[in-house]
């Protein structure tokens, strides 16, 4: 690609300059107190009170002067507007003014906090220092922001990857992203697992508690207990690999036969993951447990005494199961959708059979998705702390034990540190081992050449027994909610069956009075809160997962496994971990967020992008590169090409990201715990308050209320998405997707 | 259409950020049951007029989280939850030396335990450790019913006894440390290998063994006596037994954050709740704990201390943190590993 020759600087780079210079002068550069969105600060002495000032002012009056070097990386790129973009000049001020400014935000932000000097060595070298600062607020923002944009324009001027200045700006505003709210606060935490009892840091110490007996023993072979990594990794891969199948089960039902039920499966497979995961455990408790009535009845049955079997590996197993395979199942429905009839349709003019056609043509071209799907099957499982909480009896896995080094009785951060490596070691073995099996073929079908064609319907030795273990899932599903429905309404779920309202009365009553409605109820609160951070947090996770996944199958750039492995990194790291390191790395400046509802939106887009990233690589695998070449050769740049082209036949990974991302950001609970405060208040943890204080029925009331919501989310999300329209099938299938 | 969903979206947006603004105001970290802490928090607000911003987390998690928040604190109260984590935060500098002008009308053992942490934390209630038995599993299973810790540990009970697991949970360590001190350190691990051979699962948190009992999915479960009273008042078929030996006790405590940002208040609050009338909110919402006040009044339903056998627990010795992890390791080391 030739870059046209321009003898003024783009817009771009005006509008970057401008708004840097505006975070300096224009807006308040420390956070301020009442909350990013509060606007008092306008008519309280701005700007020249302290707390509201902008740099420029507070350098004006002699104050925060380590702030004034800035001057000079701002200043540096008007010296870039006179030049071409061709001149090696304006790449190399832009670079260095953009890392400069950088770098020295950083510096500032981490030398100097709310008790001065923050390292003993700092005053050793610049002298005592009797001032102090708190976190950045929009000014510190904006003119980050600016930094971190010109420097990449100027590395796009030099000519990285094609000198495209939107997938150069889009790499680094996630590698920044990422680096701050993922890598900043895991390196934060797990920095805990090399220190040592009185403070400091030893590698014998990691050694010693990385090797324990506790986490790697083998004991189970010789009928003792295994070691926790153990139990993760065999229950993980088994989660991982059931889940698989029966996602492309379900997606088989769904788009190849002629199944008359295919709505109620499809809404019944969605079922599970917008269920809070406790409520699931219980439900199979009363289903199976001890004193459940599947157990009561085979017991009678078979003469024999029911048994606790449930508790441990069996009960997790199913529990999880049940879970993930929904998840399993929205990355496989588009991929199944994508794999283009006319394969399947040359392979049968071939004379191939039905089965022929299934097992050497759509079987191969789903590999994306049944990898994408065991992987995520695997980490969900690996870091699930519900379900192994509620059911895990004895059989101990690496998530709960890292909740309860930290919340325990024995407040040990270093265990929890290293069993979060163990963790962190076995997601990422998976993860390598993904790519391994990919390996470098090409999975493409939808080439834009003319794609058409219906799906064959699956060869019937396949049909039958899938559409059975559809059924039969999907009854087991049905029994399960139904439980928790009948359970919302019961006065005590299990001891007294006496129908009653109360519980959601008492949760979601509203009066209507004076000064028009009142929200008595005890929910509400949470329940608002909730609502409008997931409702946040959802386009943000979208959008920049399948930025993300653009850039990974798009673009070819240096780096790029390293940053793949980056924006998965936190998807891997159990909740709990997330939520203590996001406390330690964000309690106090240079980035302040604690006790506000931005630490929860933040935390949940990056717990939940990898899901976007995934469902988007999938998709993303099987559009073939000539759409955007013919795009990019028509004249469009990279930017167009992905708003026109890519992003319109991304319809099924756009839905599965937004919906992932909304629902988890709802049902969420072991991050949660830790950044919820008194104004932010999730309601699964208020869930988890009422079930602490046996209060089933309020808990089962509220969590179903937020299953409809959900449902209610999730069908208006697919109408305001859309459908993809690829070739006929659209047509043909319309009635049924 | 575009306008109206980024209208919706920046209304959406801009409550997020808001932190209440107002002159005065209290965060209160809370580790009692939900209802109690809203009750203590609104009942605050109303006698004094400071706003509260109560978030409730279990002991544990708001120990966790008091840590984490260390350089930079945020909260200024922290009411209620077992004394083992108050007294750990106390060791740590966690939290803020404070004699209340209350201190005359406490029971004695809330003021021992402040003077055992130096004044950093003090006594709001206590509790008593025993088990509750599912009466309708008992009968089920033809089994007499327990009324002696030693019973617990007889082969009749193998399967049906739970308790939480002491390296997760303070109840099931109190049960260690309260066994240490009933029968000696000897004596008390030969009980614990005993009483391991009947468990059929060391839970993660110290009030699920009852609550599993209560749903009829183990006979017997070890935890504080007043959470077994709640299930038994929950409706749930529990028995509550107060130990014939004797038993160890919690207290629930409270403690001012170090560095907190509304000292004055954080000491109002902490004045206020060690009164009569605070305490005796209690009785409004299921909470059977023994009261610190002298003339606060106990729940009717709640176990009467009076005529159970208290030990003299040692909170000072079994709440220090070398203790702790030398007792823990040696459960885990001789105890937790013996076959089942």
């Amino acid at each position: 690609m030739t870059q046209t020759l321009e003898k003024t600087a783009p817009p771009i780079l005006f509008l970057w300059i401008a708004i840097g210079w505006a975070g300096f002068v224009l807006l308040p550069w420390y956070g301020v107190e009442d909350g990013f969105f509060a606007f008092q600060w306008l008519l309280d002495g701005y700007p020249l009170e302290d707390d509201y000032a902008p740099a420029a002012f507070l350098i004006g009056q002699g104050e925060k002067l380590w702030l004034a070097p800035l001057l000079l990386p701002l200043a540096l790129p008007l010296l870039a507007l006179r030049r071409p973009k061709s001149d090696p000049a304006y790449a190399r001020i832009l670079i260095a003014s953009g890392a400069i400014g950088f770098a020295w935000l950083i510096a500032q932000g981490f030398g100097i906090g709310i008790r001065g000097w923050t390292a003993d060595w700092l005053p050793a070298l610049f002298g005592p220092l009797d001032d102090r600062q708190f976190g950045m607020g929009y000014g510190g923002l904006l003119v980050a922001s600016a930094f971190l944009f010109i420097f990449t324009q100027g590395i796009a001027a030099r000519g990285a990857v094609g000198g495209d200045v939107f997938v150069v700006s889009a790499i680094g505003g996630i590698i920044a992203i990422v680096g701050v709210f993922v890598f900043f606060p895991i390196a934060k935490m797990l920095v805990a697992a090399f220190i040592t009892d009185d403070g400091g840091y030893s590698i014998s110490v990691f050694a010693a508690k990385f090797f324990d007996d506790r986490i790697w023993g083998l004991g189970c072979l010789s009928g003792a207990r295994c070691g926790v990594a153990w139990n993760s990794l065999f229950l993980a891969v088994l989660v991982g690999v059931i889940t698989t199948a029966l996602g492309l089960v379900f997606a088989l039902v769904v788009t190849r036969s002629g199944f008359r039920y295919k709505r109620l499966l499809r809404a019944l497979t969605v079922l599970p993951i917008i269920t809070p995961p406790f409520v699931i455990g219980l439900a199979i408790i009363l289903l199976f447990g001890l004193s459940g009535s599947v157990t009561q009845w085979v017991a009678e049955l078979l003469g024999v005494r029911p048994t606790r079997w449930i508790y441990g590996f069996n009960g997790v197993l199913m529990a999880q199961v049940l879970a993930f395979t929904p998840i399993a199942f929205l990355v496989l429905i588009g991929v199944v959708e994508g794999v283009s009839p006319s394969m399947e349709e040359a392979a049968q003019t071939l004379r191939a059979s039905k089965w022929q056609v299934f097992k050497t043509v759509s079987l191969p071209l789903m590999r994306p998705g049944l990898a994408n799907a065991f992987l995520l099957g695997f980490i969900e499982s690996m870091a699930d702390f519900g379900n192994p909480l509620v059911l895990g009896g004895n059989f101990d896995v690496l998530s709960t034990e890292i909740f309860f080094a930290i919340v325990g009785a024995q407040y040990d951060q270093g265990q929890a540190a290293v069993l979060a490596i163990v963790l962190l070691f076995f997601t990422l073995g998976a993860f390598y081992a993904q790519r391994f099996w990919l390996g470098r073929k090409s999975y493409t079908t939808v080439t834009g050449k003319g794609d058409a064609g219906v799906h064959p319907s699956m060869p019937r030795a396949l049909s039958i027994p899938v559409i059975t273990i559809a059924a039969l899932w999907g009854a087991f599903t049905v029994v399960i909610y139904v439980m928790i429905v009948y359970g919302s309404f019961v006065e005590l779920w299990g001891v007294n069956n006496s129908l009653t309202f109360k519980h959601y009365v008492t949760a979601f009553s509203v009066s209507v009075g004076e000064n028009g409605i009142r929200w008595t109820g005890a929910a509400w609160d949470s329940f608002w809160t909730t609502i409008q951070i997931a409702t946040i947090a959802a386009p943000l996770t979208a959008a920049v997962g399948l930025v993300t996944a653009y850039l990974l199958t798009r673009q070819m750039f240096a780096g790029k496994n390293a940053f793949e492995f980056g924006t998965m990194l936190s998807f891997a790291i159990p909740g709990t971990v997330i939520g203590v390191s996001y406390i330690l790395a964000f309690n106090v400046p240079p980035i302040e967020l604690t006790g506000t509802g931005i630490i929860l939106v933040v935390s949940f887009i990056f717990r939940n992008m990898p899901v976007g990233v995934r469902a988007g690589i999938a998709s993303m695998s099987q559009l073939d590169k000539s759409l955007d070449e013919s795009s990019l050769t028509l004249g469009a740049n990279s930017w167009q090409t992905f708003r026109r082209v890519i992003l319109p036949l991304l319809r099924p990974a756009i839905l599965a990201a937004l919906v992932y991302s909304f629902v988890r950001a709802m049902t969420a609970i072991s991050a949660v715990i830790f950044l919820v405060s008194a104004e932010y208040d999730m309601a699964t943890s208020y869930i988890i308050g009422r079930v602490e204080n046996n209060d089933y029925g309020l808990a089962i009331a509220y969590s179903t209320t937020l299953i409809v919501v959900m449902l209610t989310a999730v069908a208006a999300l697919q109408l305001a998405v859309g459908k993809t329209k690829i070739g006929r099938r659209s047509n043909a299938q319309g009635a049924d997707a | 259409m575009n306008k109206f969903t980024t209208t919706a979206m920046l209304t959406l947006v801009a409550g997020l950020g808001a932190t209440a603004a107002s002159a005065d105001k209290l965060t209160l970290y809370c580790s009692a049951q939900e209802d109690w802490c809203q009750l203590m928090a609104r009942s605050f607000e109303d006698a004094t007029g400071i706003d509260v911003n109560m978030t409730r987390k279990s002991s544990g998690e708001t120990f966790a989280q008091i840590k984490a928040e260390e350089s930079n604190p945020k909260g200024d109260v922290w009411w209620g939850g077992t004394g083992d984590p108050h007294l750990q935060a106390a060791e740590e500098n966690l939290t803020e030396p404070y004699v209340s002008p209350m201190r005359a009308e406490l029971q004695p053992w809330a003021i021992s335990q402040a003077t055992s942490a130096g004044d950093k934390t003090i006594g709001i209630y206590s509790g008593a450790l025993g088990y509750g038995f599912n009466t309708e599993l008992l009968a089920a299973e033809g089994l007499a019913e327990p009324t002696c810790w030693e019973d617990l540990a007889k082969p009749e009970y193998k399967g049906h006894v739970q308790m939480a697991n002491p390296n997760s949970s303070g109840t099931a360590y109190t049960t260690l440390a309260t066994m240490m001190q009933l029968f000696g350190e000897d004596g008390g691990f030969d009980y614990m290998k005993r009483l391991h051979a009947n468990i059929n699962q060391y839970t993660k948190s110290g009030s699920a063994p009852i609550k599993a009992a209560g749903r009829g999915e183990t006979t017997i479960g070890i935890v504080f006596m007043h959470d077994a009273v709640a299930q038994a008042v929950a409706g749930f078929p529990v028995k509550v037994v107060a130990p014939c030996e004797g038993t160890g006790y919690e207290i629930g405590s409270m403690s001012i954050i170090s560095g907190a940002r509304n000292m004055d208040e954080a000491k109002q609050f902490y004045d206020w709740a060690l009164s009569t009338d605070a305490q005796n909110l209690a009785l409004q919402v299921n909470a059977f704990q023994v009261p610190s006040n002298l003339s606060a009044e106990t729940s009717p339903a709640a176990p009467d201390l009076s005529s159970i056998k208290l030990i003299d627990y040692d909170f000072k010795l079994y709440g220090s943190s070398d203790e702790r992890k030398r007792l823990l390791k040696k459960w885990d080391d001789d105890v937790s590993v013996l076959p089942q």
